[in-house]
């Protein structure tokens, strides 16, 4: 079971519910194959560096999850295939990384 | 009779500035690739990553450097190419 982080990107198009409904797909789309969500961050409407699909604003999320390692390329499938999401990225967690991110939390949270 | 050399201009005695590390002398074991406000210490005007003979970073955190940046542009929180920002 190893520790996962992902960020993903909705259009803009979409509004804030709809984006929220997109996000809860995913989630439970983690939960139902066997990962467990450790965390969640919607960072909202942000405005990006650079067009993306002709669109300069973009919906911000990230899910920090641990599941086993073949789960991660259906998931990615799984992004693909839904068209709100313009851009996503998958990052395996080291022990360096579960230490900031612990340590990012505690500190929001304090 | 010492034949006194006159410069045109005087000689500038450029003071070696001791480079280090910064991640080893502050200890960050890890480069976020999600806050800009970070990323960009390691950034020029055009968005280029610095490099290590600048900022004197070592071999290994350079490489945690690049990684984060390059997802930071993947994830359109960086800007691949800029102009005059930073």
């Amino acid at each position: 079971m190893n520790r996962y982080e992902t960020v993903f990107i909705l259009t803009p198009v979409l509004s804030e519910e709809q984006a929220k409904e997109a996000v809860k797909v995913f989630e439970d789309y983690i939960t139902t194959n066997g990962g467990t969500i450790k965390h969640k961050e919607f960072w909202g409407m942000k405005k990006m560096a650079y067009p993306i699909q002709k669109k300069t604003t973009g919906f911000y999320n990230l899910i920090e999850f641990e599941a086993d390692g073949e789960m991660i390329r259906k998931l990615e499938i799984e992004y693909k295939r839904d068209e709100r999401i313009m851009r996503f990225l998958t990052v395996k967690m080291e022990n360096h990384h579960i230490a900031f991110a612990e340590k990012t939390r505690s500190k929001a949270t304090a | 009779m010492a034949s006194d050399i006159r410069y045109l201009n005087p000689i500038s005695i450029e003071i070696k500035k001791e480079k280090y590390c910064r991640f080893k002398k502050s200890g960050i074991k890890y480069v976020d690739y999600k806050n800009p406000d970070y990323l960009i210490k390691f950034i020029n005007e055009q968005g280029k990553i610095l490099p290590r003979r600048l900022t004197g970073t070592s071999q290994k955190y350079q490489k945690k450097v690049n990684k984060a940046v390059k997802r930071a542009r993947h994830l359109a929180i960086l800007p691949y190419v800029a102009d005059m920002m930073k």
